[in-house]
Parts: structure tokens; sequence; C-alpha cells
């Protein structure tokens, strides 16, 4: 017997090399093994020989691997053979691809600085075009690394072009306000796009889009990681340089920043598909970290205001403020869900959560009465429109979050029902901002 | 007869839970129930299993838990829970549409007849 709990030994070790089985899954197969190896046993082999066929009958390791990543595709994330069943994964994924597209967009950003003449001349064309200059790049990484066909290339390619002419033919007013709207949104509406050439263009399929969802979080910690270490790292190029001449960090600043600013978006995203490990257990870290005091936050100001009746008192600017924090609750909110093994039983975490999202509700919709009242006496402008509609779809999403958590927690729904909610909405965050880019401008008469 | 793996992939959830129905009841147990209500005939990659059980874990249809009977050893349990009977339920209506289409199908035609005679001789 002992040299079967040996092998089993090696065996167990070999099955979870790979990261996809957990230590619950191995246990599982072990006692799996260990039935067929008594029930052969009877039947009159030897040990090792019922060892041989019984891992034989589970299956090979590799397709035993896949079959466990193909359903927990949480944890297929973190291995590195996201792509497809490893066959493609060598070439397409190197990392020369990443340098290559952030090498095109860097250069794209210079050549369009150069022409706009920035920062001599501060255009506003510049400003509304510079999502056109970074994201394509990050689109036509994704589109050669999912290996995508002529035909969704084609389809990329001209939603991108149709919204660049769209949004560039528009005879916006001085200082329009409408124009500012635009430049704001067009890089979440680009976003999307991306999300569609990662997805490798399989948008319908909801558990894939929750994979979407994960790579946005992990990409902006990324995106955050190397910008603190490039600001550490210009800061001291400019010091170095600086006995050159008085001119020397501005030239640097220059030269530096608008390459490596695109440049940054497309290692970001080469690194998180390539280098989960960290990451993954960052993220679990942040959202322990955060929600926590989210939550203790929320909570307080909600009583407070609650109690105080400060109401009336909301300024009207508030409410973009308050668009900012139902986005930060619902990166929490998702941050949460892919951070959380989806088969675990409800946790303390999840209750803090739904405080987090009561109390953010509670909050908006406050501020959300105000503003129509003061909408109807003031009139429609573009920006209180924006406003308003995104807080109307965040609050709708949040909403719906915090009924399938408390039925989640109640016990009388799955985990997954929860994420199935976030993966459908999707699209409609997507039509909102598309909305605000391309129909507000007419809309206002592009006031 | 070597059943088409589609089929036995299509089959595999219905199966599982119709098990479960009977009474909780672990991996191994539940691989041996298969074999014994096809005949044998129903042959999976017994590793194969275990993915499928989680996913309808996932989905609620089935509930977990590790037990060590007085005498035994330690196995994880699955239990059907409400969400795995409706969805059983479901399946059933589906695969006896399905069986009596065939039925139908196969009485009538007479191409179908000569073709199992022909395969029979």
């Amino acid at each position: 017997m002992s040299s079967i709990d040996a092998q089993l030994a090696t065996w167990r070790e070999f099955v979870s090399a790979g990261g996809t089985l957990d230590r619950d899954d191995v246990d599982e197969l072990e006692s799996h093994l260990r039935e067929q190896i008594d029930e052969l046993e009877a039947l009159g082999l030897r040990a090792d020989e019922a060892f041989l066929v019984a891992v034989k009958r589970v299956g090979t390791v590799d397709a035993l691997t896949r079959e466990f990543a193909r359903e927990h595709s949480g944890r297929l994330w973190k291995q590195l053979v996201l792509m497809g069943d490893g066959d493609d994964a060598g070439g397409r994924g190197s990392w020369l691809d990443a340098v290559l597209f952030a090498g095109g967009a860097a250069l794209a950003a210079h050549v369009v600085r150069l022409i706009a003449g920035f920062p001599d001349d501060e255009s506003m064309w510049l400003g509304r075009n510079l999502a056109f200059v970074v994201l394509p790049f990050l689109v036509a990484y994704f589109a050669h690394r999912r290996g995508l066909g002529a035909r969704h290339w084609a389809v990329l390619a001209g939603g991108i072009a149709a919204v660049a002419v769209l949004i560039n033919v528009y005879p916006y007013r001085a200082e329009s306000a409408t124009e500012l709207l635009v430049a704001l949104h067009l890089p979440v509406l680009l976003w999307f796009v991306v999300g569609v050439a990662y997805l490798g263009g399989e948008v319908w399929s909801r558990e894939r889009r929750m994979d979407f969802v994960r790579f946005t979080g992990e990409w902006f910690i990324y995106y955050v990681l190397i910008a603190l270490g490039g600001g550490v790292l210009m800061a001291l190029t400019m010091l170095v340089l600086s006995p050159l001449g008085p001119e020397m960090p501005d030239l640097v600043a220059e030269w530096v920043l608008p390459a490596g600013i695109p440049g940054a978006v497309v290692i970001a995203a080469w690194l998180v598909e390539s280098k989960q490990r960290v990451i993954e257990n960052m993220a679990p870290v942040l959202t322990m970290v955060f929600t926590p005091l989210f939550a203790v936050m929320l909570a307080g100001a909600a009583i407070v205001h609650a109690v105080t009746g400060l109401a009336g008192a909301f300024d009207r600017e508030l409410l973009a403020g308050f668009d900012a924090l139902l986005v930060v609750v619902l990166g929490l909110v998702l941050y949460g869900m892919s951070a959380r093994d989806p088969s675990a039983p409800p946790g303390w975490m999840d209750r803090m959560q739904l405080v987090a999202v009561v109390s953010a509700l509670a909050l908006d919709l406050m501020v959300f009465g105000t503003m129509v009242v003061r909408i109807g006496e003031l009139g429609l402008t573009p920006n209180r429109v924006a406003a308003l509609g995104l807080n109307l779809v965040l609050l709708v999403n949040l909403a719906g979050a915090a009924w399938w958590s408390t039925q989640f927690l109640s016990g009388r729904t799955t985990f997954h029902r929860l994420e199935q909610w976030q993966t459908t909405y999707l699209p409609v965050f997507a039509g909102w901002i598309a909305f605000v880019v391309l129909a507000v401008p007419p809309l206002f008469l592009f006031g | 007869m070597q059943i088409d793996k589609d089929l036995v992939a299509a089959s595999a959830t219905p199966l599982v839970l119709a098990i479960l129905v009977d009474g909780d009841n672990y991996g191994y147990g539940i691989l041996k129930r298969v074999r014994e209500l096809s005949d044998g005939e129903l042959e999976w990659t017994d590793g194969m299993l275990y993915p499928l059980l989680h996913r309808l874990q996932r989905q609620g249809y089935v509930s977990t838990e590790w037990r060590t009977p007085p005498e035994g050893r330690r196995r994880k349990y699955y239990a059907i829970t409400a969400a795995g009977r409706a969805a059983l339920a479901e399946h059933r209506r589906q695969w006896v549409t399905v069986a009596q289409a065939f039925d139908d199908a196969w009485a009538q035609s007479k191409t179908a007849r000569s073709v199992l005679q022909g395969a029979g001789t």
C-alpha cells in the first residue's frame, strides 16, 4: 500500500503542476483513484497494475487539465494556455508582437503630435482624436493575437473608421460642450471595440465577456504600475540630463511621454495576457483592502446625509462626481467578482460588498432626485444629459447587482446568476457610450 | 457498439442528475451507476465526470459536501438541488420528445426499416 501512496503522491504533483486543478479537485480525483484501485485489487490485480489502469481510466493529464480549464474559465485565465487549445500560443503571443504594436502606437502618437503642433498649439482636434491614435493598435494587437479572419478585421477596421469619420465631420461650434463629451467618451467606446477583438469576435458568449471584464481590471492595475515606474524613470532622466541645459527636462518630456503613454497601453495588455500569476495574487488583496473601506465610507456618508437631510444642498456639478463614485463602486463589484471563486458559498466579503452597493445606491438616489427636479427647472444641456444618463445606467446596474447579491446571500440563487447579470448588462454600457459619442452632438446641434 | 461522442456529451447532464435523484452520490459511485444503467455501453473517461459535476454545481443544480463515513474513506458527495430537479424535468421533456419523434419516424419510414434489416442480416 505504501508504494501506491508514493505513486499517488507523484501523480498528485504531476496534475497539480499546471495550476488549473486546485487542491480540492486533486483530492477528489485521488479519492476516485483509490476507489478504483481497491476494486481492481479485489478482482485480483496487483497494486501497481491497479494503479496504472485507474490512472489510465481517469484520462491523460493534458485532456483532464483542458477539461477542467474549460469549466473553470476563471482559473483557465490564470494560465498561459488562454490561446485556444495551446496550439497557436507560441508565435502569436510573443513579446515581439507586443513591442511592435506598442512601437506603432508610439510612432503614431508622435506623428499626430507633430502634425497638430502640440504642445505649442493645443487644438481641440487633437483632444478629440487622441483615442484613435492609441486604441486601434490595441485592437489590432488582439485581432492578430487571436488570429481573427479577414471578415473580423474588416468589421473592426470599418467600425473604427466610420466612427472616426463621423466625429470629425460633425460641425462643432466654438467652445462646444458636445465636442468635449465626444473626447471624453470616445476612449470608452473604443475600449469596447478592444473587447470585441479581445473576445476573438465571440461577443455573444457571456462567459467570455467576464474574461474581458477581468482583463480590463488587471490591465488597469498594470497600467498604473507602469505609469508609476515610468514617472520615476522620467524624473531621474530629467535630473541626470539637466546639466546639459535648462531646456532638457522639457525636451525629454516632449519626446518620451507621447511615446511612453500610448506604448504602455499595449505593453500592459501584453503583461496581463502573459504574466497572470503576479496579478492573480494582487486582485484579491486589493478587493480585500478596499471593499470594507468603501463600504464603511459609503454607509457613513449615506447615514449622515439621510439624517441631516442635505439632499437639497447638493451642487449641480456633483452629479458628475457621483457618476465617478458609482463607476468606482461598480469597479469594486466587478473586481471582487473576478477575484472570487464562483463556487464558494457566500462570505463576509459578499456582505461587505452589498453594504457598499446599497449605500452608494441610497446616496445616489438622493442626488438623482434633486437633479431631475433641477433639470426640470433649468432645461437640458449636453453635459446634463450625459451625466444623468450615465447615472441612470449605473443605477440600474447596481440595483440589479444588489438584488441578485441579496438573492445569493439568502441562498436562493447561485453566484453564477450574479455574474450573468453583469455580463448581460455590458452591452447597455456600450450602447449608452455610443449614444453620447454619435447621437448627442447632432441632438444638441453640435453646441 | 460505440456511442457517438456528441451523444454521450449531450446525455451526460440529464443522466447524472437522474442518478442523483435516487440519492446523494460521489464521483466514483456515479460512474459505476452510469455503467450499470447502460450495460457498459456508455463509456466515459472517468476524469471528465468531475468538470461536468463542477459545472452543475456552479449552475446551482447540485450541492457538494465532503463526508467521511464511519468506516471508509473521505468522499465528496453531490446532492441534487431544487433547481437541479427542475432542470432534469426540462431535459426529460426534451429527450422524450426526441425519442418520440424517432419512434414515429422509424415506424413510418420504409427505408429506415430496410436499413435496419440490412444491418441485421
